[in-house]
């Protein structure tokens, strides 16, 4: 028996994130570079190390190499602790045979015995794959004053894009009174930012439920899922439970696609969006590469820029996010990109409005990308993007909206 | 590499303090910042890690506190073991010597040696933190063990000017002869020219180096150099071996300044940080640097968590520093959370952690004399 915790996080990282998919070929979703020196996961484990969450549940799937590796220990974190700490819980093989999470409420089902281990009053279910700040130990107080059941994030988004989100319908008091995944056309604009605190014997009961319901419709050849959004949320609102939305204010940001990773990386460069990496009381904790600071040269530009550890640049820099360990020779150009970890921009070589993978290399006089205003068709125009571990040879171009993973 | 059970390495973390007074008030020339992000001590730290020696004790003075803060349970060296590990070890009273203040090398090892001693190694390699130099011990034990030497001097070639001898640090200059068998030591020779510079490093077999230690017990004699290399170099079988690579080191400000403008260069900087070889740190978990809209950065050497607005030319900044609109850096080597305000112009300056240029403040010194300002200060 461990000792008890009053709090255990479960963060679902199992996400393949399919359209990332020139990043996401080898690793999971989470694990995906963002922000000069971090990858995805970091923003939600530190944001646990901050609320004072010290007992995390990592559920991977997908490609979990890269990751697992990354977490190790959790040391970064402060999660390496004799008493909880990050623990990986891949799917693995019972006397009933082995099964692969089927959906995100599934996963956690699968893993309800490790979450007893603590004895946890409340859970907190948690992406992998959003970049914000947050303090989950506010969002649990709320939910223990309100006495809730269930407790959704959520954030108040443009009217335009709220038919993107999962959207909560609220009467005054914030109860939750109906939950519409991906509206055609929504009766509120806060969307659920898929991060749940549960009352634990509540979840608990839903997830053995919804799995023996689903399991039954998959039986007599129904349609079925297991699906914290769809099942969990939806039954509890019907049973008449307790869930209450919990209004975040902030910068939240959703990584699903290529151009919101890039927007993401851009954000940070931008001084009017309000996440601010600079904060001691609120660090973001990452792994760290053991490189030397980074050195910028002779004839080096870099302005409106964020660079991190361990990089080279002699050329032009603006606009962009460089990763630890990228070299940009002299002569090269690097605009509104963002260039992962130990990268080679060689001399001549110009990448414009891209996403350039990591250890790639940009062999002299090529071209990535190209600006809007520079394309013909700008309907036709977007972010160019290089997969990992790709080489463009001499001379060769990306164009815009062009994703790539093998050389040229 | 895998781990060698058979070599303890010692650290002497605060030898030479006196050599750099203004920056060793509040700690040992172990933990003196360097090159943006490291510490001295990272550098034998690190040598040893990538040698794959494992069990490292760090032999500290006084105003080891902030040695302590950046050594931690040593896990950013993956030093924090079962097996080995490091160990600080700070001076203790004994009732022969009843400040347990040592005064030189022998004397601390006298201090430390119940540790040595109960260590399983056959080697120890004795280190100093203030030479700045990336050492691969692997050819230096292959040497040591395969010619059977009791003692090996590592050693480099460089100039030595004899006007240096002011200073409280002494210098030893070396001789072998042909085949690398040791001649003679001189301490502050009288003459200027190319030398061999002992680097303060050597391997010594263990039980040699019992009877070093337990031999200056009874004659009271401490120094290294002058019991042993000077007067007993027949007794024991010791050689050389020659550091190629860069060392640098530091015995006053103006070598401190001159150790870190040397990263500037890319050759010094591959030879210090070769691939596959990296030089471990306390880890700052600080954001990547922040260039802004007005950013000119020329030459220069950057930390994580710097915000830069202004100029910086051919300057070291280290963690956090800040350097706002209008203001003009060139040949500084400005440490931890320094704030440089708006429209300031410095040259030439070293600031301790978190020293504050205030706005529209110039201070031009020249790179022969670099003006230092303590941590905390307002300049």
């Amino acid at each position: 028996m461990n000792t008890k915790k009053r709090v255990v996080a479960m963060l679902l990282a199992g996400g393949q994130g399919s359209r990332l998919y020139a990043l996401t070929k080898n690793v999971a979703k989470p694990a995906v570079p963002y922000g000069g020196k971090y990858r995805l996961i970091d923003f939600p484990l530190s944001n646990c190390t901050n609320s004072g969450i010290d007992t995390v549940g990592v559920l991977t799937q997908y490609q979990p190499l890269v990751l697992n590796e990354y977490i190790g220990n959790g040391e970064p974190w402060d999660l390496d602790r004799m008493n909880g700490g990050v623990h990986v819980l891949p799917p693995y093989e019972t006397q009933s045979g082995a099964s692969w999470y089927e959906g995100t409420a599934n996963a956690i089902y699968q893993n309800i015995r490790f979450i007893e281990r603590y004895d946890p009053e409340y859970v907190v279910v948690l992406g992998g794959d959003h970049i914000y700040k947050m303090d989950y130990s506010k969002m649990i107080d709320f939910h223990v004053r309100n006495n809730a059941d269930c407790t959704i994030s959520v954030i108040d988004v443009p009217k335009a894009e709220a038919s993107r989100f999962g959207i909560m319908i609220c009467n005054d008091e914030g109860k939750v009174t109906d939950f519409v995944e991906k509206p055609k056309e929504p009766k509120s604009t806060l969307a659920s930012m898929g991060i749940y605190v549960f009352s634990w014997d509540k979840l608990r009961k839903y997830l053995i439920e919804n799995e023996k319901d689903a399991n039954a419709k998959r039986k007599a050849g129904q349609p079925w899922s297991k699906d914290f959004g769809k099942d969990i949320i939806t039954s509890m609102l019907r049973d008449g439970q307790s869930l209450f939305a919990y209004e975040f204010e902030g910068y939240w940001k959703d990584v699903g696609t290529l151009d919101s990773l890039w927007e993401a990386n851009m954000d940070l460069i931008n001084p009017n969006v309000p996440l601010d990496l600079y904060d001691p009381r609120w660090k973001i904790y990452t792994r760290s590469s053991y490189t030397p600071p980074q050195y910028i040269g002779e004839d080096a530009k870099v302005e409106n820029s964020m660079v991190a550890e361990g990089s080279n640049v002699d050329g032009e820099v603006d606009f962009s996010v460089l990763f630890a360990g990228v070299t940009v020779e002299k002569g090269a150009e690097v605009r509104y990109s963002i260039v992962m970890p130990g990268t080679v921009i060689k001399a001549g070589a110009v990448v414009e409005y891209a996403i350039v993978g990591e250890d790639c290399v940009i062999c002299e006089g090529a071209r990535v990308g190209n600006p809007p205003e520079k394309s013909g068709d700008r309907d036709d125009w977007g972010i160019a993007v290089v997969g990992h571990n790709v080489t463009v040879s001499e001379g060769k171009s990306v164009a815009p909206k062009e994703i790539i993973s093998d050389n040229v | 590499m895998s781990v060698n059970f058979n070599v303890l390495g010692l650290i002497f973390a605060s030898l030479h303090d006196s050599s750099l007074r203004e920056m060793t008030e509040l700690r040992t020339m172990g933990s003196v910042p360097f090159g943006g992000r490291y510490r001295l001590i990272d550098f034998p730290l690190s040598n040893f890690v990538n040698s794959g020696i494992s069990e490292v004790g760090v032999i500290t003075k006084h105003n080891y506190g902030s040695l302590l803060d950046h050594i931690g349970s040593g896990r950013d060296w993956d030093l924090a073991r079962k097996r080995g590990g490091i160990h600080i070890l700070p001076p203790y009273s004994r009732t022969d010597n009843r400040e347990g203040m040592y005064t030189s090398r022998l004397d601390a090892l006298k201090n430390v040696w119940s540790y040595v001693d109960h260590s399983k190694a056959k080697y120890v390699i004795l280190s100093n933190a203030n030479f700045v130099a990336t050492i691969d011990f692997d050819p230096i034990l292959e040497q040591h063990i395969s010619t059977g030497s009791d003692i090996t001097l590592v050693y480099g070639t460089g100039y030595y000017e004899k006007e240096k001898r002011t200073h409280p640090a002494k210098n030893t200059v070396l001789e072998f002869d042909n085949e690398n068998y040791f001649v003679s030591a001189m301490v502050d020779p009288d003459f200027s020219g190319e030398c061999k510079i002992w680097l303060e490093t050597m391997i010594v077999s263990k039980n040699v180096l019992s009877n070093i230690v337990s031999s200056a017990s009874s004659s009271g004699i401490y120094s290294f150099t002058k019991s042993i290399l000077q007067t007993s170099g027949h007794v024991y079988k010791i050689m050389g071996y020659e550091h190629k690579d860069v060392f640098m080191r530091i015995d006053s400000m103006q070598s401190f300044y001159k150790a870190n403008m040397a990263l500037l260069d890319a050759d010094t900087r591959n030879a210090l940080f070769p691939k596959g070889r990296p030089v471990f740190t306390k880890v700052g978990d600080n954001a990547p640097v922040h260039y802004g809209i007005d950013a000119k950065v020329k030459n220069s050497l950057i930390a994580d968590g710097c915000i830069i607005e202004g100029t910086v030319e051919n300057s070291i900044l280290f963690r956090g520093v800040r350097v706002a609109k209008g203001a003009v850096v060139k040949n500084c080597v400005l440490m931890q959370g320094t704030i440089v305000g708006a429209d300031s112009d410095i040259n030439a300056m070293i600031t301790d952690k978190n020293v504050e240029v205030q706005e529209n403040a110039v201070h031009t010194c020249s790179v022969q004399h670099p003006l230092f300002i303590g941590k905390g200060g307002k300049a």
